[in-house]
């Protein structure tokens, strides 16, 4: 190993390797931080308290959806695996939101739980430089501020330069199923403890929060005659760039029910033993994914509530009941569950639980995901409280990363606003915080035109090439892809269409005719009209023929084309903002002159002393009110 | 700008008065007075004074008594500035006030600038920034209307009225964001005529400050009034009535008056300014022909158009009078145009009374003083006094009146969107654009805390 490791080589003659990083957690975020800092050539160890539970679907079986979709496609362009272990595990795919402006556009999949875990545990096993270690990290080994190591339940200490902690829902994780309270961090899994406590010691706030699941139950004793099918896409798509995926020729459907009157009154006996209303749980859970008794005790006017039946599988005959999350004791939810339409004889697997875990104020961390108060550790996923699994891998493939980026004594990498979702989550958890478990909207993001799912690569790729995570294969493949997505606007930009030829189009979507000859972007422009409807265009057809042009060409052509007013005004928005951000402030400004500003802003703008704009909304606690007030003091 | 230092500045009017105040402003304010102040008594030492207290002693120059002050004492952060903060009561000669400003600025004060008092009190948080902009104005207010508004705004009703708009284009946009971020949930998305509702309701809100603007502006700036006549008919007499003095030139020549003058006249506390303006009779005379064009960019420039002709001219010959008001009304089309017809004490035929009346012309000669207070009504009726007493919001301020003006063009592209169906992540860039607008006198708004707040609040999200 280099001889320029600061860390004295304790002897750990059990793993005999000295590790660059550390991360501990094997869920979505773990795997991301741990496959991101072998690739970047950083000897690496995952440790995870089971081995058999790498990347484990612990709620729903399913990948993407408004937002998150978005969010996958981004750690696909760059060079994050969950996309790819995502488009290998599916089992139906649909793309959301199709009816609305393409920055809508989301693709989500139904996965099958089990391949998933296996899919990307052999991902990991593939990763030269990436080892394993199952046990219970129970401390953190910290010197002068900075971490060297953690050591375990066995009593192993494991030095490290860099440590990832990536715990999810196991700090001090305690379950709730009606009066019953257990220790854990899943459903018969354990706990973890220790760290908590550690961190502190070294000063870090905790905080508490809750989540949910529903009951799982056995498919073979659903009557789906009764409810509602949902197939997947009649053109299925998929999630990663990359060639090594493929999109899908079977798919399996999901099934939609409903609950009743009947169904809420037999909720309803069971709310005195409920750990949301007898003041078991008093921490606070997400309100966009409440449990079925919370929906019912808030929203009394509603007689019913949307239930989706969701295959855990390909094979497995287990069905996961989304949107009846509930934490009431199992003979309350077993009774309950039986008077749903198509569920009379519904056998339960695995009852549905509530659960509490320790989360640390991601106001705390560097955009980085570096830790303010230790050198060398970085957090990610729920442990930032955060929700979603796409929420969580994007800040472990980030954390990843910076941790070796940091090593090769290279800039952290921080992605902005305008240029990703990922930008938009690691700002508002460090700006803002979290009060409530965290999850990505389209709606946070006030750039969400240019932060679109099919021009993820275009926004990031040349990022995650210049890091080091996508190989020359993707890259060339990525420069081919752009090229001939440039070389077809031109061409609809430039090719007239003859008079004749346009009205035949045009009376088929029945339009009202042109007089002359005229370009096809020109048409284009028109919302009832699409790429497709000049797929019989012999030009076009040859064009597409001669140049080997396919449907994502065409598609993100269309979309340039197609949304070019509003994506240049979204562009320029951010680009005035950006010219705002790098206002410089004068040097030893008083801040605490500023009453009209926050204290907090006041404390910490003076202390950080930040050199322009940006830097200043940098700072966590730092309001936009506050930046208002420090800008008219600049005189602007 | 600097805060760091203390500044200090005469607060009342430059000149000679029975009294002046100075003040004195900033971390230094009381150990410079200090080095300056020699308390009556033990009881008027400025390190003991209270928060507030008045303190009674002599300022001296070295042994020179300067003058017998009183010195309000104001301790941060107890003070209009947030600052400490002293208000010194001297005898009100200019050679005394010079010289304890000189003394002042000598012992490291400096002079304040203009409106600097307030800006400190804005950041430290004693005001906020539409109250500051109010307190500017209350010091310009020259009548009770401008000081009735701005009165209003400092006490933050302006603000109130903003929460209100604020609250219904959050209500706006929570609908679209519903349709987009939760589409797979099953709940009711607004249908169009919902979503025109809530706009319909934000623009109202909208225009109705807007419109308010101009009643500002007027109470704020004064409503400009041209008087337009042949020469002659007594436009400048009539100035003179109402403003019951000689400013403008009156002769028996007609055409003497060649320049516009302006002149202010309060009317039951809104400020009217009047334009004299000359004729707009046809003429080759050149003098004349320039004042004419002058005539009609002073039209161009007022609210409100005062015609006045002689009614004795009107007797010989109705048909000219009544091609120049016709005249006038195509130019002025946007104003409100009144006709008076003056002279009315040299009519000797009551035939043509009826003539004039029925025409709905002002009858009134200018001369005796007779129906100048029907004159006063009719001009007070351009401004909207009951939205200002009945302590409707009024917005005064040129710049929140940009900032509205820019939201609802906003507004009405978001409209347009909706007329054309275009998706609702192409209307929220609109909408966020609105609150981008807004933000500058609301605050901005926080998505996650305000708008998906208010859908989480409002539907049943989740699975």
């Amino acid at each position: 190993m280099s001889a320029k490791y600061i860390v004295p080589r304790e002897t750990c003659d059990m793993l005999n390797v000295d590790y660059d990083v550390v991360v501990v957690g094997g869920g979505h975020a773990g795997v991301e931080a741990a496959s991101a800092a072998a690739r970047l050539g950083k000897t690496t160890l995952l440790v995870t308290m089971n081995l058999q539970t790498i990347a484990q679907m612990s709620c729903n079986p399913a990948m993407g959806g408004i937002a998150k979709g978005q969010i996958l496609r981004e750690i696909d362009a760059l060079g994050g695996v969950s996309a790819l272990v995502a488009d290998k595990t599916a089992i139906q795919f649909r793309m959301l939101n199709r009816s609305k402006g393409p920055a809508m556009w989301s693709p989500r999949v139904q996965s099958d739980r089990m391949r998933y875990a296996e899919e990307m545990r052999l991902t990991l096993e593939r990763t030269p430089k990436l080892d394993f270690f199952q046990d219970m990290v129970t401390d953190l080994e910290v010197e002068k501020g900075k971490v060297v190591g953690v050591s375990t339940s066995m009593g192993v200490k494991i030095p490290a330069r860099k440590v990832i902690l990536t715990n999810g829902t196991f700090l001090n994780g305690l379950i709730h199923i009606g009066d019953k309270q257990f220790g854990g961090g899943r459903s018969g899994e354990r706990a973890s403890k220790g760290i908590t406590e550690r961190l502190v010691d070294l000063g870090f706030e905790a905080g508490r929060m809750k989540t949910g699941t529903p009951p799982r139950v056995d498919g073979r004793s659903l009557d789906y005659s009764k409810m509602e099918e949902q197939r997947g896409d009649e053109y299925p798509g998929k999630f990663s760039y990359s060639s090594e995926s493929t999109t899908l020729i079977k798919q399996r459907s999901c099934y939609i029910t409903y609950t009743n009157e009947q169904v809420h009154e037999a909720l309803k006996e069971g709310f005195d033993r409920s750990p949301m209303f007898n003041g078991a749980i008093d921490s606070t859970g997400p309100r966009y994914c409440p449990s079925v008794e919370e929906k019912i005790n808030r929203f009394a006017h509603k007689n019913r509530h949307q239930i989706f039946v969701e295959p855990e599988g390909w094979e497995t005959v287990e069905v996961y009941v989304n949107g009846f999350s509930t934490s009431l004791p199992e003979e309350v939810q077993a009774r309950a569950l039986r008077l749903i339409p198509g569920f009379e004889n519904a056998k339960i697997f695995r009852p549905g639980y509530a659960i509490e875990y320790d989360y640390f104020p991601p106001t705390q961390l560097f955009h980085s995901l570096e830790t303010r108060l230790v050198d060398g550790l970085y957090f990610a996923g729920q442990i930032n409280g955060t929700t979603g699994y796409e929420e969580a891998a994007c800040q472990g493939l980030m954390a990843g990363i910076n941790a070796a980026r940091s090593i090769d004594e290279l800039e952290a990498v921080i992605l902005d606003r305008s240029e990703a979702y990922i930008g938009v989550l690691i700002d508002d958890l460090i700006q803002k915080g979290t009060k409530e478990p965290y999850r990505m909207f389209t709606s946070r993001a006030e750039y969400r035109i240019i932060l679109r799912q099919d021009n993820a690569d275009e926004r990031l790729t040349p990022k995650g090439y210049e890091i080091g995570l996508i190989d020359e294969g993707r890259w060339k493949d990525f420069q081919e892809k752009q090229s001939k997505t440039e070389f077809l606007q031109n061409w609809f930009t430039n090719h007239s269409i003859e008079r004749d030829e346009a009205n035949a189009v045009l009376k088929r979507h029945g339009l009202s005719q042109v007089n002359q000859k005229l370009k096809i972007a020109k048409l284009l422009a028109r919302p009832q009209l699409g790429v497709r409807s000049f797929m019989h265009y012999k030009p076009l057809k040859d064009v597409v023929d001669k140049h080997n042009i396919k449907a994502e060409n065409l598609e993100q052509a269309e979309i340039a084309l197609k949304y070019a007013g509003y994506i240049g005004k979204e562009k320029e928005n951010a680009s005035k903002l950006s010219r705002l951000e790098s206002l410089s402030i004068p040097k030893g400004l008083d801040y605490s002159k500023l009453a009209s500003m926050s204290l907090e802003a006041r404390e910490k703008l003076g202390k950080l002393k930040p050199s322009n704009i940006k830097e200043a909304k940098a700072i966590s606690g730092v309001s936009p009110a506050d930046i208002s007030v420090l800008l008219v003091y600049m005189g602007r | 700008m600097q805060l760091e230092d203390t500044i200090c500045a005469l607060s009342t009017p430059q000149g000679m008065g029975a009294i002046a105040v100075i003040r004195l402003s900033g971390p230094e304010a009381f150990s410079i007075l200090e080095k300056t102040f020699d308390p009556f008594s033990e009881r008027h030492a400025l390190p003991s004074a209270a928060a507030y207290q008045n303190v009674y002693g002599r300022l001296k120059e070295g042994a020179q008594v300067l003058d017998e002050v009183m010195i309000a004492v104001y301790k941060n952060p107890h003070s209009y500035t947030g600052e400490d903060l002293a208000e010194i009561s001297c005898h009100g000669s200019v050679y005394i006030q010079e010289q304890i400003l000189k003394l002042l600025y000598k012992l490291g004060a400096r002079p304040a600038d203009p409106g600097e008092f307030t800006l400190r009190a804005f950041f430290n948080g004693k005001m906020d920034l539409s109250q500051a902009e109010a307190v500017a104005d209350l010091i310009a207010s020259e009548n009770k209307a401008a000081h009735h508004m701005a009165m209003q705004q400092m006490r933050g009703g302006f603000s109130a009225e903003i929460r209100a708009l604020r609250e219904e284009l959050i209500n706006f946009a929570s609908m679209i964001e519903l349709e987009l971020d939760f589409s797979e949930e099953d709940v009711e998305f607004a249908n169009r005529e919902e979503l025109y509702d809530l706009l319909n309701r934000v623009k109202r809100v909208l225009t109705k400050l807007l419109e308010s603007f101009d009643t500002g502006n007027v109470l704020k700036n004064g409503l400009p009034v041209a008087i337009v006549g042949a020469p002659n008919a007594g436009k400048s007499t009539l100035l003179n009535a109402l403003l019951n003095e000689e400013r403008a030139i009156v002769t028996e020549v007609a055409g003497t008056t060649r320049d516009a003058i302006e002149d202010e006249l309060n009317l039951e506390g809104v400020k009217f300014r009047f334009i004299d303006t000359a004729g707009i009779q046809e003429t080759d005379d050149l003098v004349e022909s320039i004042g004419i064009k002058k005539t009609f960019e002073k039209i161009a420039e007022s609210k409100v158009v005062l015609y006045l002709f002689n009614a004795q001219l009107y007797a010989e010959n109705p048909a000219l009078i009544k091609a120049e008001i016709q005249a006038l009304q195509e130019k002025a089309e946007d104003k409100t145009l009144l006709v008076l017809a003056n002279k009315i004490d040299l009519l000797a035929e009551k035939e043509i009374f009826k003539d004039l009346e029925s025409e709905d012309f002002l009858l009134l000669s200018a001369l005796q003083k007779t129906g100048l207070e029907e004159l006063k009504k009719r001009l007070l009726a351009q401004v909207n006094l009951g939205a200002l007493y009945q302590n409707n919001v009024i917005v005064s301020n040129a710049r929140h009146a940009h900032a509205l003006q820019e939201s609802l063009q906003d507004i009405q592209r978001v409209e347009e969107g909706l007329n054309s169906e275009v998706s609702g992540d192409f209307l929220a860039m609109d909408i966020r654009e609105a609150f981008k607008h807004l933000g500058s006198i609301i605050g901005e708004v926080d998505t996650d805390k305000d708008i998906l707040g208010n859908i989480f609040g409002k539907f049943c999200i989740g699975k």
